[in-house]
């Protein structure tokens, strides 16, 4: 929970900050705006934390987000497909994603690094062949469709509306949150991420559930790539949901994740995820940014954010060692 | 030795050594002449190793001399000791098999030519030094190419073009085969003609009568006597090693045991496929695993367990017959294992003992099919904690904070939430006090009074001798024999795991 506290704090100021700095933050169109990304990048983050806790990595998050993206309306405008038709292939590939990455990392024993830094770029490569670079859109049809992610659900006697990603990513993370917390294979999870040894020696299929969690990073990244170009409308093959891994991974590691595994809180994920979104939004709206060095902001604000943590860390255990004699 | 007029050419006197309070030398003095083949024996943890270690300059001594011809030389690091000419050829080699043989024998010095590497001194240099332990190879061999046996050849020849005076062996022949090891005894001969000075590590007792001229014998980090050429024969050996005094270190009483708990047939691990196990644990009864390290003993109990996959055979547990299983299987059937390494295999070191204890059973507790019983868990977790009287602050404190006797009781406890019905132990009091120790026993003591059958593996004698029913005693992946509690002696163990046969032990006991 301490943990969960600092990411929020930092979140607070960053939002303060903003709102004191430029007084187009705290309109309800950049709100709502706001909310709508963060939620949709919380949705990739809670899917990157899974394999993260593992002890895992999976860079083709991004490369998902493309193939998903341009598949669906590919596959309803070209195509011709129904809706449930084209929801469930979609479903059915970015599960079948996972699979296969989770199967490559255990039964063929290759490291999660280079297994998704391949289904980055071949997922990547494979939309672009199989759209011919086409941009792919809706055509201004399927609006009922659309409104999973442009739609949201008013607040009465207010002009304010919670936008529909926002309640897709609650649903999202309780899940989430029950799977990871409550269930016994996020306490597989928890533990084999730290010593996988140990659990295996314990009577448990670790390979199992290091499967089961590149399973749902491929299913949240396939999620996030529908509720994307719902959201934007078309996608382009080239750079539709480019570094869009990257976010995820910054989100799930400033929310609390160690890449050494065992470690997170879906919570903090989530945080984490917005922390992102609202520094991408400081950097648009105060003019004393200029706005191409966005990338090094970010990177400051992470790095900043994990030397605290260890800094913290270390003073924490120095104290404790102190109390102990 | 009779009053010689000369000082041996290389003396170590009064050595002694910690590791973390552990005493593992108190006083131990070697003498060793020039040109000899002068043997160290010891049973496990005996401090041979670390004897060595000092002598090579790997980590220095706390007290005493290091001398040779009579004067004390520094032997603080692995180029001083090269210096002084004393070369350490290690258990496991330490070659770069990535390179090939010349690279590695000239690693670290190579000869320059304008600046560059100087290949052709390299080869022309190797394969002098490759002659001198009798291999006609090419120095541009990859060493991943060479066997076992070639491979530790060129850490000889390596030794040797660092003008080493003594060559350290530690356990030169624990993997090469017989004519490996013939091709060794003659290059150690030939090296010996040279007045190059070998001291030679090895369990095989049969090995040093062969080629060693002298043999110190070491026993709980010190001297237990040293035998010349004529008075090393194998029983002498033995009696040396194992002379120890056993007090009633612990007492138990034995039990007329049950049914079979256990059955294992015909197992093959795959350390060691080309010998078949056969064995069986009853009900009550505490069965050890006596050996010496290398021995397979930790290999065969992993294969029993289901952790590692065994070649073939087949196990029986509680009445159902088991082949390739996992330890999923085994486990609700009611087997537990305590590993040999803690840390690594039996503890989650960040979380605290009640996740720990609570792992195994999370999947037989579950609620409703998928959820964490966190009550259940938090029930066993206390109740292990009084059970096994485990200190420490609350059940959440990582166990990595925990003293080594309560990190063992928490893997301990972990297991019997589990109720099982065959315990598995391998090396259960290694580091933890003798207060967790004592406590260690009991347990295993009112876990066979309850019925369950253990089976343990255990490099520490007294341990084997007071705890076990029987003593199962392995040699080189095989079970080299059966002593019941009554004729288990340090001396009947020593000599089936040093490779002795049974029938010698029959007739000795006979006389």
């Amino acid at each position: 929970m301490k943990k969960v506290l600092g990411i929020f704090l930092l979140l607070v100021f960053i939002c303060v900050a903003t709102a004191l700095l430029s007084d187009r933050f705290l309109t309800a169109f950049n709100i709502e705006n706001l909310i709508r990304r963060s939620a949709l990048f919380g949705i990739l983050s809670i899917g990157a934390a899974f394999v993260i806790i593992t002890s895992g990595i999976d860079l083709s998050i991004g490369s998902v987000v493309c193939l998903i993206g341009c598949l669906l309306p590919w596959m309803l405008v070209e195509c011709e497909m129904s809706v449930p038709m084209a929801l469930t292939m979609v479903t059915g590939i970015s599960l079948f994603i996972g699979l296969t990455h989770g199967l490559l990392i255990t039964k063929v024993k290759l490291q999660p690094f280079v297994v998704t830094l391949c289904g980055l770029l071949f997922y990547r490569g494979l939309t672009r062949g199989l759209v011919k670079d086409q941009t792919q859109g809706f055509r201004g049809e399927f609006s009922s469709l659309r409104s999973l992610s442009q739609g949201q659900l008013a607040i009465p006697g207010t002009d304010f509306g919670i936008p529909n990603p926002c309640l897709i990513l609650v649903f999202v993370a309780i899940l989430a949150i029950i799977l990871l917390n409550f269930t016994v294979y996020g306490r597989y999870m928890l533990a084999l991420g730290r010593n996988e040894t140990a659990t295996r020696f314990s009577g448990i299929n670790t390979d199992r559930m290091t499967i089961l969690a590149y399973v749902i990073c491929g299913l949240l990244s396939g999620l996030g790539g529908m509720l994307f170009v719902l959201d934007v409308g078309s996608a382009q093959p080239v750079d539709f949901g480019n570094f869009y891994e990257l976010y995820a991974i910054a989100g799930a590691v400033l929310g609390g994740c160690s890449l050494r595994g065992g470690q997170g809180t879906i919570i903090g994920v989530v945080i984490g995820a917005a922390v992102m979104q609202v520094l991408k939004n400081t950097i648009t709206l105060v003019d004393a940014i200029p706005t191409n060095i966005e990338y090094a902001v970010i990177g400051a604000v992470i790095l900043g954010g994990v030397v605290t943590d260890e800094l913290v860390k270390s003073f924490a255990a120095k104290r404790r060692a102190k109390l102990g004699k | 030795m009779t009053e010689s007029s000369t000082v041996p050419f290389l003396q170590a006197c009064d050595l002694t050594k910690s590791f973390s309070g552990v005493k593992a030398l108190r006083g131990v003095t070697l003498e060793v002449e020039r040109g000899e083949v002068h043997a160290v024996i010891g049973e496990n943890g005996a401090g041979k190793s670390t004897l060595m270690k000092i002598l090579a300059g790997v980590q220095p001594q706390d007290e005493g001399q290091i001398l040779i011809n009579g004067l004390e030389v520094p032997l603080k690091g692995v180029d001083q000791a090269l210096e002084q000419g004393i070369a350490l050829i290690h258990q496991e080699l330490n070659l770069a098999d990535n390179l090939n043989v010349g690279s590695n024998i000239f690693l670290g010095r190579e000869p320059t030519r304008y600046g560059l590497i100087d290949s052709n001194q390299i080869y022309s240099e190797a394969s002098q030094y490759l002659k001198m332990v009798g291999l006609e190879i090419d120095p541009r061999t990859l060493v991943e190419n060479l066997t076992i046996g070639v491979q530790q050849m060129v850490e000889i020849a390596k030794a040797l073009s660092v003008n080493a005076r003594v060559l350290i062996m530690d356990e030169p022949t624990s993997s090469l085969s017989q004519l490996e090891t013939e091709e060794l005894f003659r290059v150690i001969s030939n090296l010996k003609s040279q007045g190059v000075t070998i001291i030679y590590i090895s369990h095989r007792l049969f090995e040093i009568k062969e080629i060693a001229d002298r043999v110190t014998i070491l026993r709980d980090g010190k001297n237990a006597g040293q035998l010349e050429k004529d008075a090393i024969t194998h029983d002498a050996m033995v009696e040396a090693m194992v002379g120890r005094d056993i007090s009633q270190f612990y007492s138990r009483e034995t039990r007329e045991p049950g049914e079979t708990v256990l059955s294992v047939q015909a197992l093959r691990t795959q350390t060691w496929p080309q010998h078949e196990v056969n064995l069986k644990v009853r009900a009550g009864e505490m069965v050890s695993i006596a050996g010496l390290v290398g021995a397979g003993r930790t290999e065969l109990l992993r294969a029993i367990f289901g952790v590692d996959p065994s070649s073939s055979g087949i196990i029986t547990l509680s009445g159902q017959s088991l082949t390739k299983h996992n330890c999923r299987t085994a486990i609700n059937l009611g087997m537990a294992m305590i590993p040999e390494d803690r840390k690594s295999e039996g503890l989650i070191l960040e979380t605290g003992s009640r996740n720990n204890i609570g792992l195994p059973g999370l999947d037989r507790h579950r609620i409703n099919g998928i959820f964490v019983n966190a009550a259940k868990e938090k029930s066993d977790a206390e109740r292990m904690k009084r059970e096994m009287r485990i200190k420490s602050a609350h059940d959440s404190q990582p166990v990595q904070y925990l003293s080594g006797g309560n990190q063992q009781k928490v893997v301990i406890g972990k297991w019997l939430s589990m109720n099982p019905t065959i315990l598995l132990l391998d090396e259960p009091t290694r580091g933890v006090d003798i207060g967790a120790k004592q406590e260690i026993y009991r347990l295993m003591e009112e876990l066979t009074a309850k019925g369950v059958g253990i089976l343990f593996v255990s490099s520490e004698m007294e341990e084997v001798l007071s705890m076990s029913d029987r003593v199962l005693v392995m040699h080189e992946g095989r079970i080299a024999g059966e002593l019941t509690r009554d004729r288990a002696s340090e001396e009947s163990i020593m000599h089936l795991a040093t490779g002795g046969q049974p029938s010698a032990l029959m007739t000795e006991e006979n006389n």
